[in-house]
């Protein structure tokens, strides 16, 4: 049975229009315009125990509103859900202790006091054993290595040792649903490595369901075998990363090492040339003539080395998410 | 009691002394600020006691101790206004509404709804540790003042049912305080700013409270419409009460009065919080 089952869910806002300008906020005292946002659409997905799926999609697309209204945060306009066999927005104590939210985005570590402190406080509220408090705090503080920063404010952490603090304190009750938004947003390249890592082992160790959002691609495709695209609130794309690629990539990338003396004169007429390094070219050729081209590059030119590849991810997403805007 | 109710219940009280230690620990972090800070508080006692002393001047030049205001001496103000201030160390709730609204518009909130954990206990109990944490500083300073002024009691102490009525009553006070500032802030749902709704309210309370001046100076019909008010139980009524000026009956029933305002507090606190989250829309990312 899935672990997360979500059939038809939206979600409404009703927003304040403000014009702009000193006369349109005095005019804003007596009359406002509202307009209704449709931050997610009739959304319907099924997740299993153990699947690590990334959503995917434009700012304002739906992601933090679906996981808000999972989290019970919110409530949705209609439609249902279910995590756990619960139902989240009921905020049942017995859900809230075996789910967790990070946001990247905010806090819930106590400012001026040691992680360690809010830990403590964490292992109260969420009831959890000595044994396991202590055993599971160890593994997670070595793992994400910040043993040494326990006893320090965490005012004076970088946000890369914050984030890692935040994660402990999001797991130390061992949850069995993880909704991660964004918690690599604002990182260094190191630290992003590290936090992807570590999620990627604790997540194949302990087998538990995670729903993450990201802009980095890297994070995307360094953790998650499956992914749902949501766009103007609506599920647009459900499957896996390599899939993106194959359904909304029209197109591959020829990439050639010209032989000596060999010019690159001619090879636009094969397809769009991306970049000349010489001897090297690449080429974006429509997928379905690539056989073709690749043959009669062969033929015509010197070449020492050839490869196909797929364009890069983040061009086809962008391309993606530019095509859905441009259809609504 | 089953087991499992007992344990509930023990998690409950180590849950609430958890929050209590770490609150603590987290107002003891800015120490040097948080000592000023409850030290000034007893600066407006000397321009206090300077303005009612020119008042009565004024009134009997002469012999400004034999002056009477609705049947306060200048000694019966002054103690008056020491007593206020012990009721407002326990009733005032500095930042407490602006603090719930700010939770809310930023969407700090978030944090209190995902855990297993009630938003307004939690926010009670760190006040209390907050209110703790200002005695520890404030108890010497309370002592001395009052030992200074000790003759200004001029009834003297006040038996042993007047003193638990009087300790009664400052607890009372201090929940009804929480709950009612509360409510204010939770107005932050529909309101993301309740900065007006504060003034208002602060300017009722400095007023009407008797935080200035004894209730009874108000002239007719404004005593009455105090007196069905809750606002006088924040600092007048626990003064009033040590200086025996409610007593038997009248007492028993402000008591109860007063336990009724906490009690409907408590309910509308736990009223809107339920209506507001029903209308959240998660603000803030």
């Amino acid at each position: 049975m899935s672990i997360i089952q979500i059939d038809q869910l939206t979600k409404s806002y009703r927003v304040y229009q403000k014009k702009e300008g000193l006369l349109e906020s005095v005019r804003g005292l007596f009359h406002r315009d509202y307009k209704t946002i449709e931050a997610v659409r009739g959304i319907t997905l099924r997740v299993e125990p153990g699947e690590f799926v990334a959503f995917l999609g434009p700012n304002g697309a739906g992601k933090t509103t679906t996981l808000k209204l999972l989290s019970g945060v919110i409530y949705p306009t209609s439609g249902t859900a279910s995590v756990m066999g619960f139902v989240p927005w009921k905020r049942d104590m017995e859900y809230r202790r075996r789910f967790a939210l990070v946001m990247g985005q905010k806090n819930q570590l106590w400012w001026d006091l040691p992680a360690q402190e809010s830990f403590r406080l964490h292992q109260q509220i969420y009831a959890i054993d000595r044994t396991s408090f202590d055993s599971n705090l160890s593994e997670l503080t070595s793992l994400l290595d910040v043993q040494k920063l326990l006893g320090r404010p965490v005012r004076e952490l970088s946000l890369g040792e914050r984030m890692k603090m935040e994660l402990i304190a999001a797991l130390l009750h061992s949850p069995d649903v993880l909704f991660l938004d964004e918690p690599t947003i604002g990182l260094d390249v190191i630290a992003q490595r590290n936090i992807q890592q570590f999620l990627k082992h604790y997540q194949e160790e302990r087998q538990i369901t995670i729903l993450l959002t990201s802009h980095y691609m890297k994070d995307v495709s360094a953790l998650c075998q499956r992914v749902v695209v949501i766009a103007q609130g609506i599920l647009q794309y459900d499957g896996s990363l390599s899939g993106i690629i194959d359904s909304f990539s029209g197109s591959k990338v020829i990439q050639l090492q010209l032989g000596i003396e060999q010019a690159a004169s001619g090879l636009e007429r094969f397809g769009e040339i991306l970049k000349t390094d010489m001897p090297r070219v690449s080429i974006r050729v429509p997928r379905s003539n690539v056989s073709r081209v690749l043959a009669e590059i062969l033929n015509t030119y010197t070449v020492d080395d050839v490869a196909v590849e797929d364009p890069p991810l983040e061009e086809v997403i962008a391309s993606l998410f530019h095509s859905i805007a441009e259809a609504n | 009691m089953h087991s499992t109710e007992r344990s509930a219940w023990a998690h409950g009280w180590s849950t609430r002394w958890m929050i209590v230690k770490t609150a603590l620990a987290e107002k003891l972090a800015y120490r040097g600020d948080f000592a000023l800070g409850t030290l000034m508080r007893f600066l407006p006692i000397v321009t206090q006691v300077f303005l009612w002393w020119a008042v009565f001047q004024s009134l009997s030049p002469e012999d400004p101790h034999a002056g009477r205001i609705s049947g306060y001496s200048f000694r019966d103000m002054v103690a008056y206004y020491l007593l206020t201030m012990v009721g407002r160390a326990f009733s005032s709730m500095p930042g407490l509404s602006s603090s719930i609204a700010k939770t809310i518009r930023d969407g700090e909130i978030k944090r209190y709804l995902v855990q297993p954990i009630d938003l307004l206990s939690f926010l009670f109990w760190s006040r209390v540790a907050h209110k703790v944490a200002y005695y520890f500083i404030a108890t010497g300073p309370f002592i001395l003042m009052f030992f200074l002024c000790r003759s200004y009691f001029t009834a003297g102490w006040p038996d042993a049912l007047t003193i638990a009525c009087f300790v009664v009553s400052l607890g009372m006070s201090f929940a009804l305080g929480f709950y009612l500032e509360a409510c204010l802030g939770l107005v932050g749902f529909w309101m993301l700013e309740v900065s007006s709704l504060l003034f208002v309210y602060m300017l009722l309370q400095f007023f009407l409270s008797g935080h200035m001046f004894p209730l009874d100076l108000l002239p007719a019909p404004f005593d009455t419409i105090v007196n069905y008010l809750p606002i006088k139980y924040l600092a007048y009524f626990p003064a009033a009460v040590f200086l025996g000026k409610v007593q038997g009956t009248a007492l028993a029933i402000d008591m109860a009065m007063l336990f009724g305002w906490v009690l409907f507090f408590y309910l509308l606190s736990r009223w809107t919080f339920a209506r507001g989250l029903e209308r959240y829309s998660g603000f803030g990312g």
